[in-house]
């Protein structure tokens, strides 16, 4: 896959992601904004997703749980009062990694179909959770308050500005997440995935590089959900459910799983589909469905492979 | 540097070991023999951490590594090129070589990616190709650099030259002679008596799991009976 196909595709993105405001404001609909707001987040989602997924051969079934998780602490600080969004945000990374350090020594134990399922328990046990805690909305949900509030450095009760939040948290990420891979850290965990046993043989603890993966991939969740609930000014228990999870890996499938930029492609074609074909018929997943498995069999390396090959061909 | 000693060790209820005898020294070039199926591999396994040994010792300068984890052997500076080689094909070579490199054992003059490409050449022009597009012999020479660079005290080759072309072999074991030059101890499984004979020190011959020959390959090609009974020769 040519890479300078690849920076442009993801440069032109980015550029058209910056100017979604710009067209919103003079289309005057507001609905762009919100809709590529919410493809930002859930693009961080996903490359945090990818990191452990892509790079680290871990298929999480619960990996929403973690943006549950972010986005109660939020909602749970606000609820109480607490909107220091100083506070609110460095919680939600934090109490994501206790949650994700827990989760992980109990999950990476286990390989393959038995790891997918209990990652999935796992987060169903975070969705019942939710569900449970009638204090702050059981089922319901919880409105917020108040938007993290930042002082005077920042108004993120203004859309625009909490827009170019998002998406400088969105460059963030992907810069982290490519610093991270190229690292010695990431070539190890790729050299796990390939093969755990030789990895061992040269002397590296490979649960210990997993089970930090799997924490940096929940913390990154974790404040994927921080930013969600500031986004949709609510939080409730579904925002875990097993299907939000079931959703991320598709985003990751879809846009190039181990390719550092193919999840933000994914979530940004996955919430695009979803609206484009949700506008056309109720039962838009029939559509998808085989639309998916078009990539999967046909677009290796997801979309960012297939267009970034693509335009080396041609180019 | 290393001693076994009354190694056993099974696969579940299948016992495969039954009182493997190994002793290497310092800069020593040592070989294990014996038919397909003996328990060589399995030898290398139980040194390596791969599989628990039921019952023996293997001392590693003073230190009894049985059955501890297979990375905490590695660290302890055992490097192993295993049997079928096992690049990690979706790294490039250089990620090969940077991801596993160090040096634990303080060595003096450890193994730099520079010094393994001046040792391998071939693997030099290759550098940013990914594992899996490497040929055999390439693909060897990485398996062997990828251990050099964890600096270990004893490295260990699960059959060396396995399915590799002749010039390929030769120069495998130009390298190991070099490699021994430098003062590395090896232990090394292969079907090619002729260059082990050249290389090695001492020849350790199992079979069905148990230590049944030892001796220096002058010694072995005194004893022709020895060959042909255990090594079909």
């Amino acid at each position: 896959m040519g890479n300078r196909a690849q920076i442009l595709i993801v440069g032109t993105i980015f550029l058209g992601l910056a100017l979604v405001p710009l067209f919103a404001e003079l289309t005057q609909t507001p609905f762009y904004l919100d809709l590529a707001r919410r493809m930002m987040i859930l693009a961080i989602g996903a490359l945090s997703l990818n990191l452990i997924m892509g790079y680290g051969g871990l298929i999480s079934f619960g990996h929403a749980a973690y943006i549950g998780i972010g986005a109660y602490t939020v909602g749970i600080c606000a609820e109480h009062e607490l909107v220091s969004g100083f506070i609110q945000w460095p919680l939600a990374i934090l109490v994501s990694g206790v949650f994700a350090i827990i989760f992980g020594l109990i999950s990476l134990r286990t390989r393959g179909v038995y790891f997918i399922m209990i990652t999935l328990a796992l987060a169903q046990m975070m969705y019942f959770l939710g569900v449970s805690l009638d204090r702050y909305g059981g089922d319901d949900g919880l409105p917020l308050i108040e938007r993290s509030n930042f002082g005077a450095l920042v108004d993120i009760s203004n859309n625009v500005t909490l827009y170019f939040i998002v998406l400088g948290a969105l460059v963030l990420s992907l810069f982290f997440c490519k610093r991270l891979i190229n690292s010695r850290f990431g070539m190890v965990l790729q050299g796990t995935r390939s093969n755990e046993t030789r990895m061992k043989t040269i002397g590296f603890p490979t649960l210990r590089y997993q089970l930090t993966a799997f924490v940096i991939a929940g913390m990154m969740a974790g404040f994927a959900g921080a930013l969600l609930a500031n986004h949709t000014d609510f939080i409730n228990p579904d925002m875990m459910h097993w299907t939000r999870s079931g959703d991320l890996i598709i985003m990751v499938l879809l846009g190039g799983m181990g390719s550092l930029a193919g999840p933000v492609v994914g979530a940004l074609a996955f919430i695009l589909l979803e609206e484009l074909l949700s506008g056309v018929t109720e039962y838009w997943q029939l559509i998808f469905g085989p639309f998916l498995i078009l990539v999967v069999l046909f677009a290796r390396g997801g979309l960012l492979g297939f267009f970034a090959d693509k335009e080396q061909r041609d180019g | 540097m290393l001693e076994v000693r009354h190694l056993e060790t099974s696969y579940g209820s299948s016992q495969v070991l039954y009182g493997i005898e190994l002793h290497i020294g310092v800069g020593q070039v040592v070989t294990l023999m014996g038919r397909n199926g003996m328990g060589k591999t399995t030898t290398i396994k139980s040194i390596c951490g791969m599989v628990a040994p039921q019952a023996g010792s293997i001392i590693l300068e003073g230190q009894d590594i049985a059955g501890l984890p297979s990375h905490t052997i590695a660290r302890a500076g055992i490097g192993l090129v295993p049997e079928g080689r096992q690049i990690f094909p979706n790294l490039t070579v250089k990620e090969n070589l940077v991801a596993t490199a160090h040096n634990l054992a303080g060595s003096p003059n450890p193994w730099t990616i520079d010094r393994v490409l001046d040792f391998f050449p071939s693997l030099a022009s290759r550098i940013n190709g990914m594992g899996n597009e490497l040929s055999g012999g390439e693909q060897q020479m990485l398996a062997i650099g990828r251990a050099i660079m964890t600096n270990p005290k004893l490295l260990i080759l699960d059959e060396a030259t396995e399915g590799l072309a002749p010039q390929i072999r030769a120069d495998i074991w130009l390298s190991l002679a070099e490699l021994k030059s430098e003062g590395q101890a090896i232990l090394v499984i292969d079907k090619n008596l002729a260059a082990l004979n050249r290389i090695a020190d001492q020849h350790f011959i199992i079979e069905k799991g148990v230590s049944v020959w030892s001796g220096t390959p002058k010694e072995l090609d005194a004893e022709p009976k020895i060959k042909e009974r255990y090594l079909g020769v």
